[in-house]
């Protein structure tokens, strides 16, 4: 198949998407003016469909950080750091990442994907075999592809298929490395990691377990470490990968480890060395979302509690959700059409999620992607559940639900309910008119 | 060590239950193409197999795969047997 079989073969699975509404691919926000709001197509949207799960984007001290380098430094380092150098930046950043995470060691990257590609081509040696959790980030693919090493794929979440895999390789002279997420960014649950370091230390000597915390970090963990620091097997994850775009609000990644002698794979690998080092601006913004995060721990309780806001209200109103309360709640639909439908009417009433449907979601769902920031209120949270709520009832995906107050009174501890001043009615139209029966 | 007939015979047993039965799956179908099963579905398939023929098979063979003949010459090499 040629490229331009694969573009016709892009524009017809797109070209159905458009006939029934939008193309998510050729969405423009015309502005965005705070981690929860956008405009959109001229209107404003309320953002329930990023990675923004601190609110990090918008934090006074991080914009000042960030531009302040921006002028001092320029805009650009203009090469990677193997080549043209490093700056303090990068120094006092990979400094600042290990004390954070109590390790040893920390190499930064451009983003969250070469550090995946970066790490697992540098660990994947000729004779060494990678074990990946089938539901893992494209990243993770495509780093096992590019290493030298072998890849085998165990059951999403299934320590006991690593198990029966780890014992087939018995005698198998090279490295074994496991990599699994902390939480997974499509379904939002989080990996049994004390049952995956419990096999990894069952299979001895030359086992390595590498955890992405990508949409972990900042999310969960007494300190924001990640799942790893939430299951208390830290010791066990030899190597924890993270990404800047989500928590930190920036762009960049990184790994952190206690390898004896890590920082030699500076000199190895070719994703470290062969593309452009993150910027001043995007260092010093990322400098300041740690440091952030660390003053200001209520941000993962606010995180948290409305993390269970949306997931109870959207279970509530008798949609099918994810198996846990998590940043990311995944509605789940019966058809590709149905998912298609529900986020074209959810975007109509100003409402912005993302949308997954078969072949880029795990076990063919077809889904909603619905994440929640700790900069989301109360009041955002009540107006898009109203909203899913009547547009839910119109598609006929939901029964038409209680009470408004009622319902908020269960969520919120009837915060929301009782400031109903504060809440905007819901919109006008056929979508409320189904909603009131 | 199982014969190359009889891991053929069970691959397609395992494969004919997945696809929709208007589908007739014989040595000769495309997984991919004649199947209606999208990539994912394949890859999951590949994990029945693993258990199946109590087997690790990597990424990089399944690749090479384009026939159900040639999925069982990989499980065979796999040393595919129990
Ligand atoms: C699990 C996971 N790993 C890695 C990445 C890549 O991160 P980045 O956006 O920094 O490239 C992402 C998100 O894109 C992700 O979801």
């Amino acid at each position: 198949m040629g490229i331009k079989d694969r573009i016709a073969a892009v524009e017809a699975t797109y070209g159905r998407l458009r006939a029934l509404g939008r193309d998510p691919s050729r969405l423009e926000f015309q502005n965005v003016w705070s981690p929860t709001e956008a405009t959109l197509e001229g209107r404003p949207m309320m953002l329930f469909g990023t990675n923004n799960y601190l609110g990090m984007t918008f934090d006074p001290e991080v914009l000042e950080a960030g531009t302040a380098a921006t002028r001092a430094l320029g805009s650009g380092t203009t090469g990677s750091r193997i080549a043209n150098g490093s700056y303090g930046g990068h120094k006092a950043l990979e400094a600042e990442i290990t004390r954070f995470y109590a390790k040893q060691h920390c190499i930064v990257f451009s983003t969250g994907y070469v550090a995946n590609v970066g790490m697992i081509t540098a660990l994947g040696g000729k004779d060494d075999v990678l074990l990946i959790d089938a539901d893992s980030h494209a990243s993770i693919y495509d780093g096992c592809k590019m290493a030298d090493a072998e890849t085998i794929r165990f059951r999403h979440n299934g320590p006991e298929d690593l198990a029966r895999k780890l014992k087939r390789l018995e005698g198998h002279p090279g490295d074994k490395i496991i990599i699994v997420e902390g939480i997974y960014s499509m379904l939002g649950d989080t990996a049994p990691l004390a049952e995956f370091a419990a096999v990894k230390r069952e299979a001895g000597e030359g086992v390595y377990l590498m955890v992405d915390e990508a949409h972990s970090l900042g999310v969960l963990g007494e300190s924001g470490r990640g799942q790893c620091q939430a299951t208390h097997v830290e010791d066990d994850c030899d190597f924890i990968v993270g990404t800047f775009s989500k928590s930190v609000g920036t762009i960049g990644g990184y790994c952190v480890s206690n390898l004896a002698g890590f920082d030699a794979i500076r000199s190895f690998c070719r994703p470290y060395m062969f593309t452009a080092s993150m910027t001043p601006g995007t260092v010093s913004t990322a400098r300041a979302a740690f440091r952030r995060m660390a003053e200001r721990p209520e941000l993962r309780a606010r995180l948290w509690s409305n993390c269970s806001a949306l997931y109870r209200g959207l279970g509530d109103l008798g949609f099918e959700t994810g198996p846990e309360v998590s940043p990311v709640v995944a509605v789940k639909l019966r058809a590709p059409e149905i998912a298609v439908a529900l986020w074209n009417r959810l975007i109509d009433e100003g409402v912005y999620t993302n949308i997954a449907i078969p072949p880029a979601t795990p076990n063919a769902l077809s889904l909603l992607r619905v994440s929640v920031s700790a900069a989301h209120t109360e009041t955002q949270i009540e107006r898009a559940l109203n909203i899913f709520a009547s547009v839910g009832a119109e598609l006929g995906i939901i029964e038409p639900g209680a009470g408004r107050a009622e319902r908020f009174h269960v969520i919120t501890g009837g915060a929301a309910a009782k400031a109903g001043g504060r809440t905007r009615p819901a919109p006008q139209g056929p979508a409320s008119a189904a909603a009131t029966t | 060590m199982a014969t190359a007939d009889d891991i053929e015979a069970r691959i397609l047993a395992l494969l004919t239950a997945k696809v929709k039965q208007d589908v007739a799956v014989t040595r000769d179908t495309n997984i991919v193409a004649d199947t209606g099963l999208d990539s994912v579905s394949v890859m999951d398939f590949v994990l029945e197999l693993e258990d199946e023929f109590d087997i690790n098979i990597p990424l990089d063979r399944i690749a090479e795969v384009k026939t159900v003949a040639d999925l069982a010459a990989a499980v065979q090499d796999l040393g595919g047997s129990s």
